[in-house]
């Protein structure tokens, strides 16, 4: 789906994929483990606005976005009409099908199991490369798996910065901005200069919105590149950035 | 052949690979001396390194044996090694080879329902990684590729063999659970 045009000028031609990242069950897992919420129980209407208004905001970063993103919107969707219909008929319903979240739940607990299990080899990788052979090059993982902050949580982070700096993104057409390149350069020249810094550092500055999406825009390429990475040391912590060596 | 002999060869064998090397690699080395003597041998090296306080070990992993140095040199080793390129492996990757390795053999498109999201690009990198293999076709329509995690793989992980990934106690008990609380068919919302 097509950003906003006033960002394509900016962009110039960057366009972050997200398969670097993960898609609508890592979200929804996102939106359940900040919000404490029980996994056998999801409030479905209220967890369906979230993934809708993250899905925008997505979006509006011109994110490229997954074909999986808008299908697990309509699943959503769908379930969410079905737990509306009246008692008597969805009782009749639950006795041919059982709960319509059903399914959605039991993709997300073994989704949620073999994030576990990818945290467990990444232990057992760690620990293999305290010894040393004659072979290859042994295999890393990225830094500390439980602390780095995934996609989501830059994204919510983004989005309190977002509410900071106010709505007013049409202001910023005539006027010739920051593009994400020339961010990338900054934020390469900074992080060569220290090796961390917090994430709203970043925005501490910024003259408009069109600026903060771009900056972040720059902060998820260099991910992607492998130049930089984020930690969140606790949930709703905050995000660090750091230099990966 | 004397006892201390075929030790010492084996010792040799295993100094100068590259890879882990199984016991019936090593016999074919040593052909005429019989298996178990060839698995008596390594044990006991296994044990001498151990008992002398020596710099190196004998580990088994991934389906053989193979020296490396203690634990307790790493930072120096890292150092040494640190302008090597890295093999580094994302988490998304992470999470595809661990679905690979508890559900192998297994085709892309059950990574992916397992995901729910494609998995062309991650399978791509482990299979460059040579982390996972190709192992046939699977007899369903379209004959989809079957994967199955390598050798590679086990090594990287220091495991022995499939048989020894950490179970994961956890998910039996949660699929319980979800029976259970389904079962019950209470619904609040």
């Amino acid at each position: 789906m097509a950003g906003f045009p006033w960002l394509s000028k900016s962009k110039e031609g960057y366009r972050v994929e997200l398969d670097t990242f993960s898609g609508p069950l890592e979200l929804l897992l996102h939106l359940i483990k900040v919000q404490e919420i029980d996994i056998y129980n999801i409030p479905i209407s209220r967890i369906t606005g979230q993934y809708l208004e993250y899905l925008k905001l997505m979006e509006e970063l011109d994110l490229d976005v997954a074909g999986e993103f808008m299908v697990m919107a309509a699943t959503l969707m769908h379930i969410k009409s079905k737990m509306l219909l009246p008692k008597e008929i969805a009782v009749v319903e639950e006795n041919e099908e059982g709960d319509p979240r059903a399914e959605l739940i039991e993709a997300l607990v073994e989704y949620k199991r073999y994030k576990q299990a990818a945290g467990h080899l990444g232990e057992l990788a760690s620990r293999r490369r305290e010894i040393f052979d004659r072979g290859e090059s042994s295999i890393v993982s990225d830094e500390d798996e439980t602390l780095e902050a995934d996609l989501f949580s830059l994204i919510a982070a983004f989005r309190k910065v977002l509410d900071e700096v106010g709505k007013e993104p049409f202001r910023e057409i005539t006027r010739s901005s920051v593009t994400v390149k020339e961010k990338i350069g900054e934020l390469l020249s900074l992080i060569r200069q220290r090796k961390e810094f917090a994430f709203s550092e970043l925005f501490r500055n910024v003259a408009s919105r069109l600026e903060a999406i771009v900056s972040f825009l720059a902060v998820l390429e260099l991910i992607k590149q492998r130049k930089i990475f984020a930690r969140q040391s606790k949930l709703f912590g905050e995000i660090r950035i750091l230099r990966r060596d | 052949m004397e006892s201390a002999e075929t030790k010492n060869i084996i010792e040799a064998l295993l100094f100068a690979s590259s890879k882990p090397l199984s016991i019936r690699q090593i016999k074919e080395v040593l052909d005429k001396t019989d298996v178990q003597i060839i698995r008596q041998a390594v044990v006991k090296l296994q044990e001498e390194y151990k008992g002398d306080g020596r710099n190196f070990q004998i580990i088994e992993v991934g389906g053989g044996f193979r020296i490396t140095t203690l634990p307790r040199f790493a930072p120096w080793l890292k150092k040494l090694f640190s302008a090597q390129k890295k093999n580094i492996i994302s988490r998304q990757a992470l999470e595809t080879l661990a679905i690979i390795a508890y559900k192998q053999p297994i085709t892309r498109a059950e990574i992916e329902a397992v995901r729910g999201v494609n998995a062309d690009g991650v399978t791509h990198s482990l299979l460059e990684k040579r982390l996972i293999q190709v192992v046939g076709r699977k007899p369903v329509p379209g004959r989809p590729l079957i994967y199955r995690t390598t050798n590679r793989f086990l090594d990287s992980f220091g495991l022995k063999a499939l048989a020894d990934l950490p179970e994961i106690e956890e998910l039996k008990e949660v699929e319980e659970d979800v029976i259970r609380r389904f079962a019950s068919k209470n619904r609040q919302d």
